[in-house]
């Protein structure tokens, strides 16, 4: 058998030496053919990360490889002398990382950088360089090329930004391209692009990718073979659809079972999360470190013994470290065990927003004062119980609208009716108790939504004492209720947030939201930062807070699979404006608004059968300014010229509640959501 | 309906990790060693068998050198030094603390309101904080103690006024940016004050900066008071003083260099200790 490109016999890197060592990858053995395309997945700390370095041989002197060996072309890299090493780098394996603003020199043009590496490694004149410099920005198509050249990072989006290192990888031509998380951060219909244009590129150049990821949708697009990593050690590995199909490891078909699926809401299937938590004990572990979350694990046969990955039977190319993957019952997708819902309740409008905009003022340097319109003419309303979602890529205005209804901006145009009252202009600071206590809010970022010098307790007992007035002695009952409702043992209040994983923060900052029984509760983008399998724990949470307690939820997301998942009511955000709106059934299923059918197709979806490549980025957001027309015209397929972009489209309403703002008649709107 | 099975188990309390103890590396421990040493000589000169500081022992003149009967030796009127230095640790260690709690509550209370209320109110603090910082502070010493009198208050007071800045926009730039913090919204939409949020949710999360130039100006102030002595504008005299004690004694040097060298180096080893200790403490809280 001819040797593989890249070759992974019994890797195991460890962090640290003596009592602080930790085992960060452990007896790793995975190949890459060349042009293949192999993607690593795993939660965050399942050391995928630790296997890029390694590779490259950039563990720092904290790391080391304490066993195991990485042949490349053959040749051992461990053997390579430093100045062979920085040869092989750039050259022959290209490394393509998560932020592509860390890997770009802010104060040096694009031109300059990408001419850098053909200068390095091959002796090559300025002009050639320059040649290749633009062959590489025509090949990630980017548009006009040679004014690129001159451009500064910061100039760029972050989709542009992010091509650009592409570019600077595959300019040596390189058989390996490393990518670690290419595509975190980036918004859903330019991941899709940047997705598309690295198969595009792979295929066309034979070039081998090691796709590191923790979004199986992403690695569904672009890969052949695929391995799961847990705690460092590779549980299941073989061709993609495989392992997605007839997943044989009781962690992949967690990690499977607990992501939602844009054609399926929560009212066919309840999101599965994996219960328990990685721990120290079970990574040290001598059997298998899923054992003890693992619902099928038998004491003695999965622990005390070394397990191996051994092949599937029937299946060649597919193995699987578990003993008891043969007895298995065939994966099946988890029953048909709905989520609760609130569709008792009647439909009564809680909170209409008519109208609704914000324009901040700048002032220009020279003189006079220019504005940037962040919402126009929002007009949707949230019914008492249900789930109104808002989807937009960033800078859409989904922030702005959630902002205005809290208080914490005001509206500058249009009203916010909520209980007869118009909150829009009403800043947080002149807001009654009353008010303040009925709307509440479920921050994002898990890191900075507790205080850090305050405890859960404290933090919550502040919110039960400001909110609901409750005496000092019954506090400490209110925040034992607190937590129980949000399913963390009473003890936690004693605890600090550093002391919390991100899902126990994030489900503390909950029951915070809910110390005071809200009526409405506006939850940004609560789970994004969370890895999947808590992700589903926390959404199944707040699915049960809904039904419980009657919530209004207005649910902001980039996340277009979690949005069908959770929502009742739909709105799309585009620069400012709502392209679409109403029933969730609706929204999602034809007719489209050209942008919902351009989210749709951008959607990694681990379970679509075919790997269709995404959208082309049609054009990117162009800067004009508050001018008339359809937001959209500019990246829109569909456009009419001279019309689209200078008159604002008319609202067509395909169906009872559902709008759509599109110059488009009904029936020429989009209808089918492949590849165009 | 509960997921039970989806609770994470708690994760293990790490009092090593924890935020809430002080931990220092070893080059800060050396600086609390010096610190303490001073503080404990400060806190027993009453009671250590010294002679007192201004008395004069005209006999040990003709030989004014470190003896038996004083250790350091004795100055140009007969008094002991180590007695002095002693008794000179006093004014350094009451009067540089007060001074810098004075400049860091100022300092921080104006810099919190600034960098929360921004607007006007910042603007205009920033600029009267920049011209203190951009006058030349001996200038500004000698002009307020000469025309007010070199009072214990007014040194403080003037310490407090010329170090309030420095202070001031430490906590300003951190207040800018814990503002935005996501538990500070937390907090006004339960409807908590402005002083609530300023003392309470941002403070707190400067405290380990700010905690480090406390140190850093305790230092640059014991050099300062130092520099007041030794200008004469410091404690009148016969109060003893370090840097009263080199400005007495400089023009001896050559021949007896003891009597200026050794308050000298009793301000050289306190300042080291607090910038040890301002390290020590730096090196951690950049960790956290």
């Amino acid at each position: 058998m001819a040797e593989p490109l890249l070759r992974c016999e019994g890797l195991t890197v460890d962090y640290g030496a003596g009592e602080g060592l930790q085992r960060a990858v452990e007896d790793l053995s995975f190949h890459i053919d060349r042009g293949e395309a192999f993607g690593l997945v795993g939660e965050s700390g399942c050391g995928k990360s630790t296997v890029a370095l390694a590779i490259m041989r950039y563990l720092g002197s904290g790391g080391s490889v304490s066993a195991g060996m990485i042949r490349f072309q053959g040749t051992d890299l461990a053997s390579l002398t430093p100045s062979q090493l920085r040869r092989l780098r750039g050259a022959e394996i290209a490394m393509v990382y998560q932020d592509p603003l860390s890997s770009l020199n802010p104060v040096m043009t694009v031109g300059r950088q990408l001419m850098e590496v053909p200068l390095l490694h091959r002796t090559r004149d300025r002009r050639q360089a320059r040649e290749l410099a633009l062959g590489a920005l025509a090949e990630v198509e980017l548009a006009d090329p040679e004014s690129m050249l001159g451009r500064y990072p910061h100039q760029l989006s972050g989709g542009q930004q992010q091509r650009v290192v592409i570019a600077m990888a595959l300019i040596a031509e390189p058989s390996l391209l490393i990518m670690d998380e290419p595509t975190t951060g980036l918004d859903v219909t330019v991941e899709a692009a940047v997705l598309a244009l690295v198969d595009r590129l792979r295929r066309r150049h034979g070039t081998a990718v090691l796709f590191i990821s923790h979004n199986l949708g992403a690695v569904g697009r672009l890969c052949d073979r695929v391995g799961v990593l847990y705690a460092g050690r590779l549980v299941e590995e073989g061709p993609l659809r495989q392992v997605f199909d007839n997943p044989r490891h009781p962690y992949t078909r967690g990690l499977l079972a607990c992501l939602p699926s844009v054609d399926r809401d929560r009212r066919s299937r309840r999101l599965v999360p994996i219960g328990g938590a990685l721990s120290e004990a079970s990574r040290l572990a001598v059997g298998c470190a899923f054992a003890d979350r693992c619902r099928h694990a038998v004491d003695g046969l999965c622990t005390g013994q070394p397990i191996l990955l051994e092949p599937v039977t029937d299946e060649s190319g597919h193995s699987v470290r578990c003993v008891l993957s043969d007895r298995l019952p065939d994966f099946r997708w988890p029953a048909e065990d709905a989520s609760p819902l609130t569709e008792g309740i009647a439909a009564e409008p809680v909170l209409t927003a008519i109208g609704l905009g914000k324009r901040y003022d700048l002032p220009r340097p020279a003189g006079g004062r220019s504005s940037i319109t962040a919402l126009q003419g929002v007009d949707l309303q949230l019914e008492r119980g249900r789930t109104l979602a808002i989807v937009g890529e960033s800078g859409s205005g989904k922030s702005t609208f959630a902002r205005i209804v809290l208080g914490l901006t005001v509206a500058t145009e249009g009203e916010v009716d909520f209980h007869g009252a118009n909150i829009a202009r009403l800043s947080i600071g002149r807001r009654s108790r009353d008010l303040r206590q009925r709307l509440q809010m479920i921050f994002q970022n898990p890191d900075s939504t507790l205080n850090p010098s305050h405890s859960v307790g404290y933090a919550l007992e502040r919110a039960v004492s400001r909110l609901h007035g409750v005496r000092r002695s019954g506090r400490r009952a209110a925040v034992a209720r607190l937590l129980q409702l949000v399913q963390l043992p009473a003890a936690l209040a004693e605890r600090m947030p550093d002391e919390l994983s991100g899902g126990q923060r994030q489900r503390v900052a909950i029951a915070r939201a809910l110390a005071a029984a809200p009526e409405i509760v506006v939850a940004d983008e609560p789970v994004s930062a969370l890895d999947v399998s808590v992700q589903a724990a926390v959404v199944n949470l707040l699915q049960d807070l809904q039904a419980e307690q009657a919530l209004s939820l207005i649910f902001i997301s980039h996340d277009i699979a979690l949005v069908r998942y959770m929502a009742d009511q739909v709105a799309l955000f585009y620069r400012g404006h709502v392209v679409e709106a109403g029933p969730a059934d609706a929204v999602f299923a034809p007719p489209y608004h050209p942008y919902t059918r351009m989210l749709l197709a951008s959607v990694p979806d681990p379970f679509a059968r075919s790997t269709a490549a995404g959208p082309r980025e049609a054009g990117t957001v162009s800067s004009q300014e508050g001018g008339r027309g359809c937001p959209f015209a500019a990246r829109c397929a569909w456009r009419v010229d001279g019309l689209c972009s200078e008159v604002d489209p008319p609202t067509l309403e395909p169906s009872d509640g559902h709008r759509i703002a599109c110059h488009l008649g009904l029936q020429e709107l989009p209808r089918d959501i492949a590849s165009t | 309906m509960t997921d039970i099975a989806d609770i994470a188990p708690l994760a293990p309390a790490t009092p090593a990790r924890g935020g809430r103890r002080l931990r220092l590396t070893r080059a800060g421990w050396v600086g609390v060693a010096i610190i303490a040493f001073w503080t404990s000589m400060a806190l027993l000169a009453p009671v250590l068998p010294l002679p007192a500081p201004n008395a004069s022992d005209l006999a040990a003149l003709a030989n004014p050198l470190p003896s038996a009967a004083h250790w350091l030796g004795v100055d140009l009127s007969g008094r002991d030094i180590l007695s002095r230095i002693i008794w000179g640790s006093r004014t350094v260690l009451t009067v540089a603390p007060i001074a810098v709690a004075g400049a860091t509550v100022m300092g921080a209370l104006l810099g919190l309101l600034a960098g929360y209320y921004r607007g006007a109110f910042d603007s205009v603090l920033s600029r009267i904080s920049d011209v203190i910082l951009s006058f030349p502070v001996i200038i500004l010493y000698m002009i307020i103690l000469t025309r007010f009198g070199a009072s214990a208050l007014n040194i403080v007071l003037v310490i407090t006024v010329t170090k309030a800045p420095i202070i001031y926009r430490l906590v300003r730039a951190m207040t800018l940016e814990l503002a935005g913090r996501e538990y500070v919204a937390a907090a006004q939409m339960r409807g908590e004050g402005a002083a609530y949020i300023m003392l309470v949710e941002i403070l707190p999360n400067a405290r380990g900066p700010i905690l480090v130039d406390v140190c850093l100006r305790l230092g640059y102030t014991t050099i300062a008071i130092g520099v007041l002595g030794f200008l004469g504008i410091g404690l009148p005299p016969p109060t003893p003083d370090w840097g009263g004690m080199v400005r007495e004694t400089y023009g001896m040097i050559s021949l007896y260099p003891h009597m200026a060298i050794i308050p000298c180096v009793a301000i050289s080893t306190l300042v080291i200790g607090f910038n040890l200790l301002a390290v020590g403490l730096r090196r951690r809280t950049r960790r956290g």
